[in-house]
């Protein structure tokens, strides 16, 4: 074993990508994973496509995972990247041209065969027509090396070759200094029944390890110090994890029983995945036929008293709309969480979007307003779905949440809140109702309508999709009583705002020349560009918007102390619209839809345009 | 709106009956029905709190608003939905969903099918006027073909569904067919239908005076009655006509109908029905549609079976999962099995 150099380096940003069935989504995660154990500051941004196995060997099939670690300012897993692990051709041609000049190519040779090439659309071998010279290239023949530490095992050759992952983390951790300690407990107890397997596992791991210390390739190893963050309990989470834990506590918050109707959706699903494993806390999850009967059954269950929850993504969404729609005529509480992904129709399944926010505030037949929210980090989405069934059952309205699926799918570290830090939730729910005479549409000071739910001798009631009146909710069609029901409708959501915090400048300066206005995931990569602006002599500021409708009051006094407003978004210009609408500001957007994050590069140069011109 | 105190007494049919004006048209079979279900509600001494009617769109639609009871009137389509998600969420509650032929076979037949499968513990109450009446009058998916209607000026090419067979297919636990002119027919179904534990189907043949009237004379007239209906009872033979003097026999799993005057045929060699036949069901299902013209509509408990209900199973398993994994403090699943320091 040689000494090797230690390089210190603050930030790291690295790509695992391999065939579909190379399980790269799951090195990415343990890499997460164990960055965070190391306290550092870890984002992650995981692509794959839809298909569950497209062709082996091609670039359609391709499956990456990147992550950024290292200090304390890391908030986007990173434009480019330093270290580039490719399993195959396929991989290395996808992901070459985000990877630094200089940077590193971990490259495994058995995926580079002539098969492989002709596959990946290589006429010569990158790895041998010096096409590769702005790069280090470390050449690791890991198929070969895994099976070979595995000659002992027992497993047939094919299961030998799946290890091929482990050893390539196991390499990976090596390289930076690394203890495998997670990704240890990891194998052992998702195998521990089948020994076998989670021996020839660690070996890989190990295997892979060792190799580093014993290799004369690679002469030095990264030394990435750890962050500076907010002393604490730490877990990790994911925001569709965080979405199902958030809905859960609000649910042991408001004392109600929590019920999740649901049709499974790409990238919607693991909420019901969670959900359904935490029947010992009471909670029921109800997987429908389809999106539309998961929405009726959330309105049948939102009657019957309970904290009623549907989820979906953005086709789903569509469905859903005529039952929300009678979730917002009936006044019942629920929430509907919409995990956006790109579209229109089936179009991105697995990548990212937020192009669901006009649909989500308006698209809905009749005057129908809803108050719709958004998360803007993976750890956020917990927060978030509490407030999503606090706004819910406190103003009995239908609400819309949305996340996306680089929220869903991205893990962070999350110094989590016990239980008791949370505030508690009050509905409107009766249960104790004494006088002789009752109306479901008799209203507190906020607007909400009383919630009587069956059980209660004096409370019955009828409820219906028909207009009523105002006072006994009886069925009418008087003209007054439309416009009144309809007048109310609306005041009762933008009473909301009353209950919501007042906008800050997230981070940058508090008045200046230009405030970048997100909203949702984009929050990391507009946090970064704007603190390295401020940092360079410029005048921006960051506002991040988490409450869609209604908008947080103060939100023009913050638009006032800018000389100039851009809104970044992934779609075509969508919150832009709204502002531009309710505020009539001329706010500048930025805009981009390729299923991908927005890099810091692009942002920054249009900030830097927008301030030079008049 | 009022609401009547109704512990500690003995209910009647009008203790069901809300403030609220009734609006079918004059001569509508609807009546008939809502007073029914209000006698039999009353006669079983069920708890109006207790009790939840749910319904979709259409002109049975509105029964729930005429109901002293809990209820809910939906979306086109969709009661069957909305009652699942009610029951899974409040299983002890006694739900009763009111649906028609466009609202539960059509726009909203895909729910019929999951909801029969899972057995929840329902009584769907399918009101078959075999025609859209609200929207003044367009062929139904019950309608039978050639139907003059609105929109088949020159006869309707769509055939039709057989609402019973499509229930048997879908695994339903309890099919029933009963008809808005017999009181105490309905009135028995109804009370069966409750009594089972399980998603009750029963299809009501009503008359819709206005786009589709007489649809069922031959099933309700006194004149046809008699000759073109079966009421089923359980352990009985098959027989019908005026003086009972027709039976159905099988040749092999063909029903044949014989006349127990003139030909040698027995009673004992008749076809008996039994509930829990599946097979027969099926064939009964049949009886005077397309193919089967000849036979008589059955009316009655086709078939019955015990299942476990859906919400039943829900509720067990929780338990289960409570017993063999406790309930840990909740956080305990905030933070998760892997947690560290800062």
């Amino acid at each position: 074993m040689k000494t090797k150099t230690l390089v210190k380096k603050e930030n790291v940003v690295i790509k695992f990508a391999g065939d579909s069935g190379d399980g790269m989504q799951l090195v990415g995660y343990q890499f997460t994973y164990n960055a965070a154990y190391a306290k550092n500051k870890a984002i992650n941004f995981p692509e794959f496509p839809s298909e569950i196995r497209a062709p082996k060997g091609t670039v359609a099939g391709v499956s990456s995972f990147q992550i950024q670690f290292g200090n304390e300012d890391v908030l986007t897993a990173g434009d480019e990247y330093d270290v580039l692990v490719a399993m195959n051709a396929a991989a290395l041609k996808t992901s070459l041209k985000s990877l630094k000049k200089g940077g590193i190519i971990i490259a495994n040779e058995n995926g580079f065969d002539a098969k492989n090439l002709k596959l990946a659309k290589y006429d010569t071998n990158p790895l041998e027509n010096n096409s590769l010279e702005a790069y280090q290239v470390f050449l690791l023949p890991i198929e070969t090396l895994t099976i070979e530490a595995l000659k002992d095992s027992t497993l047939t050759k094919p299961d030998k070759e799946r290890c091929k992952n482990m050893f390539a983390l196991g390499f990976v951790y090596w390289l930076f200094n690394r203890k495998p300690d997670n990704t240890v407990e990891f194998i052992e107890s998702k195998f521990a029944k089948k020994p076998d397997v989670r021996d020839a596992n660690l070996k890989a791991l190990y295997s892979g390890y060792n190799y580093g210390d014993i290799t004369e390739a690679i002469s030095f190893q990264y030394d990435v110090p750890e962050a500076k963050l907010e002393k604490g309990t730490y877990r990790g989470i994911m925001g569709n994890h965080a979405i199902a834990l958030g809905l859960l506590t609000a649910s042991q918050k408001a004392d109600l029983s929590l019920v999740y109707y649901s049709y499974p959706i790409t990238p919607a699903t693991d909420i019901l995945k969670h959900l359904s494993g935490y029947l010992n806390f009471g909670v029921k999850t109800f997987q429908a036929e389809d999106e539309i009967a998961a929405m009726c059954a959330a309105v049948g269950g939102a009657y019957g008293g309970i904290l009623s929850v549907t989820g979906t993504s953005g086709p789903g969404l569509a469905l859903k709309t005529e039952a929300l729609n009678l979730a917002i005529m009936l006044e019942l509480p629920l929430v509907v969480v919409n995990v956006q992904r790109g579209g229109p129709s089936t179009g991105l399944p697995t990548k990212m979007e937020q192009s669901d926010l006009l649909f989500s505030l308006y698209g809905r037949p009749g005057d129908s307003p809803i108050p719709v929210l958004a998360a803007s980090t993976p750890s956020d989405c917990f927060y978030m779905a509490f407030e999503a069934s606090r706004i819910a059952l406190e103003y009995m309205t239908p609400v819309i949440l949305l996340s996306d699926s680089f929220l869903a799918n991205g893990a962070e570290g999350w110094k989590f809140p016990p239980i008791e830090q949370m505030p508690p939730i009050k509905s409107t729910l009766i249960k104790e109702y004494k006088e002789s005479t009752f109306s479901p549409y008799k209203r507190n000071e906020k607007l909400a309508r009383n919630w009587a739910v069956p059980g209660n001798p004096n409370t019955i009631h009828r409820i219906g999709s028909l207009e009523k009146n105002p006072e006994t909710g009886n069925v009418s069609y008087f003209p007054e009583d439309h416009q009144k029901m309809t007048d109310i409708r609306k005041q009762k959501i933008e009473n909301i705002a009353d209950s919501i915090p007042a906008q800050k400048i997230d981070n940058g300066v508090e008045k200046g020349d230009v405030l970048v206005v997100g909203w949702g995931s984009t929050y990391g990569v507009i946090k970064t560009v704007v603190d390295n602006m401020v940092k360079s002599g410029y005048n921006v500021g960051h506002t991040h918007i988490k409450y869609m409708n209604p908008l947080p009051q103060n939100l023009e006094d913050l638009f006032k102390r800018f000389k100039k407003i851009l809104v970044p978004e992934l779609n075509t210009g969508q919150l832009i619209k709204v502002l531009r609408e309710k505020y009539l500001i001329p706010a500048v957007g930025y805009n981009k839809v390729q299923g991908i994050p927005m890099t810091q590069t692009e942002l920054t140069n249009k900030i830097l345009e927008l301030i030079n011109t008049k | 709106m009022e609401t009547t105190s109704v512990q500690n007494k003995k209910l009647t049919a009008k203790d069901f009956s809300s403030d609220q004006e009734v609006k079918w048209c004059p001569g509508c079979g609807d009546y008939a029905v809502l007073a029914q279900i209000q006698k039999v509600l009353a006669e079983l001494n069920k708890s109006p709190e207790n009790t939840v009617f749910v319904s979709g769109i259409g002109c049975s639609s509105r029964f729930t608003y005429y109901m002293n009871t809990y209820g809910m009137h939906g979306i086109h389509g969709r009661p069957l939905a909305i009652a699942s998600g009610l029951k899974v969420a409040r299983p002890e509650l006694d739900i009763w969903v009111i649906t028609g032929d466009g609202d539960c076979l059509s726009i909203g037949g895909n729910h019929l099918i999951h909801e029969l499968r899972r057995n929840l513990n329902l009584n769907i109450i399918m009101f078959n006027n075999r025609i859209y009446a609200l929207t003044k009058g367009q062929y139904s998916p019950t309608s039978e073909q050639q139907k003059i209607t609105a929109t088949s000026p020159y006869g309707s090419i769509d055939y039709p569904i057989n609402p019973l067979a499509l229930a048997l297919g879908s695994e339903a636990t309890f099919v029933s067919r009963t008809s808005d002119r017999d009181l105490q027919h309905m009135n028995d179904t109804f009370k069966k239908a409750s009594a089972h534990k399980g998603s009750s189907f029963v299809e009501v043949y009503q008359n819709c005076k206005i786009f589709n009237d007489d649809a069922f004379a031959a099933y309700t007239e006194k004149e046809q009655k008699l000759e073109h209906t079966i009421y089923t009872e359980q352990g009985k033979p098959l027989v019908f006509g005026k003086e009972k003097e027709f039976g159905i026999i099988l040749d092999g799993t063909t029903p044949k109908i014989v006349n127990l005057k003139t030909d040698s045929v027995s009673e004992s060699n008749l076809w008996i029905h039994d509930v829990a036949d599946k097979q027969k069901a099926f064939l009964l299902s049949q009886f005077s549609m397309p193919g089967y013209e000849q036979f008589p509509a059955a009316f009655g408990v086709i078939y019955k079976a015990e299942r476990p209900c859906y919400e039943d199973m829900l509720v067990q398993k929780i338990d289960t999962v409570k017993k063999k994994r406790g309930t840990p403090s909740i956080n305990k699943v905030l933070s998760g099995s892997n947690i560290w320091e800062i």
